[in-house]
């Protein structure tokens, strides 16, 4: 038993200590704590609303949500006339007609939302040759989810002394090898929200990566819902499988 | 004359078929009279949790395959599109995408139990090699199913895997270029990963029902290790077994459900949320976690050919392992050394599928190195020389000799 003691301890020194300095290479995301976090969390539908006001006035000029369609938002309480509403604000391309034409038409709530630019070339050429990735799946493509968004969207500063930042690139210490096409975005006021909420930095960070979070994964709450029944039936018919199993195998002498 | 075959069943259209097509009998048989060793703990268990598994995959994966697309310009879209607007269409992708952890978790304590216990020696030598064959195909399977959503991780999976048959001289290129169906992993790729993953599982559920045949000849093995020598020392498997299974697969679904509902992508990678890009490589490529162990000893080799031997020479070793263990005693219970070397060997897939993990560099690549010289070391020496040096425990008469004895031991401690 010994030999075992002595392996088993080396093994867990050995992943210990090299986890240890795995994790000091890595830059340190600052944990948020969320109301959709845990077993019983839901998305925060305000936060959502507000973070979709600001995809709407900033983002959008950019970023392509190409995934998702305008009715989506009913989950973080749209109702039927303001999607419409919200939909014939946008145009998308129509057709074609019966002379055989493409043409623009409002778009309805079945509609995607539109992308900003036609094409990666384009977006490219738009944006000093970088790529503007697309947010329909943002939450769920970088590690860290939505505390990655929140920290990079607030993680913009002055280049320390010796980065030498490369033309039309800016600072950010959470986004990897730090320079990043994307500018300082979100400032004070950028937005003034519908709801009277005071649009600071952080405030609009974080109702912008609940939205981002909610548009990823559109079923979050019907599926943590769903969960928390499926586990507690599992659990009740667990014990009843356990006092069954035990009363039968007990005439067993 | 024909004549049909006596058959005692109390409904006359179950009898009117059983003496004709014996399917009830059989499964009477194999099913509700089956001798199962009193003695079997829960880790017997694992075999029926891995097979209702397959059930769950194939039941799931049917339904996603009506809305899927298999070209290279849709895939990753129609994955969105079962996410987003199929009905209960992301409970059927994250229980079939956890369900594939889940299935590996089952396989792979239903293997470290036939480890344990030596539940591979004779009479047991082609179940337990069926069982080895299982586990390549699920392997290939998994490996094709995760290319599907083309993802990055998908492509990129894809494209190192593949390329590793390249490395084979002579025969490695034409290979490669038959897997892609064409020059690059592309959309002939992915079809006919489509297909075969969809065909597979077919496979495996021939491969069970023959792995099942087999085991229901020599009997089940038990913790004891020996074997049983009259109804004293066995249950029908209905309605004990089927009662203490069902406890255990229940259980083994609400961690299931856990990861489904709480967790569904703790499993994955985030880069399998980007579409596929040829142009781009992801910093770090890495496998499922289930491979990660066989990740690490393909890394650890400096050749690459070697490294691609190694790796499949680790799983092909499995079907050698009958005739590696020259001692006779089955259960590690009686086995007082190599019980501790068991223990080694599971720590050593830890470590490997932990360095599998990680960059292969550095301390990690010296890690992956040492752990990969001690598998092949554990099953090429340590098995054959132990079983000759090794002197087990006495073991007991028979298996209701122990269990009587246990309980009686414990009612004297109760008094």
């Amino acid at each position: 038993m010994r030999a075992l003691k002595t392996a088993i301890l080396s093994a867990a020194l050995a992943l210990g200590l090299a986890g240890a300095a795995q994790a000091s290479e890595a830059v340190h995301l600052p944990k948020q704590s969320w109301p959709h976090a845990g077993m019983f969390g839901t998305i925060d539908k305000a936060a959502a609303q507000r973070g979709f006001q600001i995809y709407k006035e900033v983002c959008s000029a950019c970023h392509s949500m190409r995934l998702v369609p305008i009715r989506t938002l009913a989950g973080i309480g749209f109702k039927d006339d303001e999607l419409k509403a919200l939909a014939a604000g946008y145009e998308v391309q129509g057709g074609p007609n019966d002379a055989g034409e493409m043409f623009m038409r409002p778009a309805i709530p079945a509609d995607r939302f539109p992308s900003p630019f036609a094409n990666e070339q384009a977006a490219r050429a738009a944006n000093n040759g970088a790529l503007p990735p697309d947010l329909s799946l943002i939450a769920k493509a970088r590690v860290g989810g939505e505390d990655y968004l929140h920290a990079f969207l607030t993680g913009f500063e002055e280049a320390p002394a010796g980065v030498n930042l490369m033309p039309g690139m800016n600072y950010n210490k959470y986004f990897p090898g730090h320079q990043v096409g994307m500018p300082n975005i979100l400032q004070p006021d950028g937005v003034t929200y519908a709801d009277g909420t005071k649009a600071t930095v952080e405030q609009q960070a974080r109702d912008v990566s609940t939205f981002l979070t909610f548009v990823a994964e559109p079923h979050h709450d019907a599926r943590k819902q769903m969960g928390v029944k499926v586990i507690l039936f599992l659990l009740v018919l667990a014990g009843l499988m356990y006092a069954s199993k035990r009363k039968l195998w007990s005439t067993l002498h | 004359m024909a004549q049909a075959q006596a058959s005692k069943f109390k409904n006359p259209l179950v009898n009117w078929i059983d003496s004709r097509l014996p399917i009830f009998t059989m499964l009477d048989h194999e099913y509700n009279h089956y001798p199962m060793p009193r003695n079997v703990n829960y880790l017997w268990a694992f075999g029926a949790i891995a097979g209702i598994m397959l059930v769950i995959m194939i039941a799931t994966g049917l339904f996603l395959a009506m809305q899927y697309s298999s070209h290279t310009s849709l895939a990753f879209d129609s994955v969105e599109r079962i996410m987003r607007d199929v009905n209960y269409g992301w409970l059927l992708r994250y229980v079939h995408a956890n369900g594939a952890s889940m299935f590996f978790i089952a396989v792979y304590i239903h293997m470290f139990r036939g480890l344990y216990y030596g539940s591979y020696k004779a009479p047991r030598e082609i179940l337990w090699i069926l069982g080895v064959i299982i586990f390549l195909v699920m392997m290939g399977t998994a490996f094709m199913g995760y290319v599907l959503p083309w993802g990055q991780m998908s492509f990129w999976g894809a494209t190192v895997i593949t390329n590793l048959f390249s490395a084979f001289p002579i025969v490695g290129d034409p290979i490669v270029t038959l897997l892609w169906g064409g020059f690059s992993v592309d959309n002939p790729t992915l079809n006919r990963f489509f297909a075969l993953h969809f065909l597979l599982p077919f496979v495996l559920l021939g491969l069970v029902i023959l792995h099942t045949a087999a085991l229901h000849v020599c009997g089940s093995n038990n913790p004891l290790g020996i074997d049983a020598k009259g109804p004293q020392d066995t249950v029908p498997f209905n309605p004990y077994v089927t009662l203490k299974d069902g406890f255990a697969v229940v259980m083994f679904l609400i961690v299931f459900a856990f990861f489904v509902f709480f967790m569904p992508n703790y499993l994955g990678h985030p880069d399998n949320y980007i579409p596929a890009n040829p142009l781009v490589t992801p910093a770090h490529i890495v496998p499922e976690w289930y491979f990660l162990p066989f990740y690490a000893i393909l890394r650890a080799i400096p050749d690459k050919l070697g490294g691609v031997i190694a790796m499949f020479g680790s799983i092909a070793l499995l079907m050698a392992l009958p005739w590696l263990d020259t001692s006779k005693v089955r259960s590690c219970k009686f086995r007082p050394i190599y019980r501790q070397f068991f223990w080694i060997l599971a720590i050593d897939g830890l470590v490997l599928g932990y360095a599998g993990a990680m960059p292969a560099e550095g301390a990690w690549l010296l890690i992956a190195r040492v752990g990969t010289f001690y598998y092949f070391f554990h099953f090429l020496v340590l098995l054959p020389v132990l079983g000759k040096l090794e002197r087990p425990l006495p073991l007991p008469n028979s298996i209701s000799e122990a269990v009587l004895k246990g309980a009686h031991a414990k009612s004297m401690e109760k008094a």
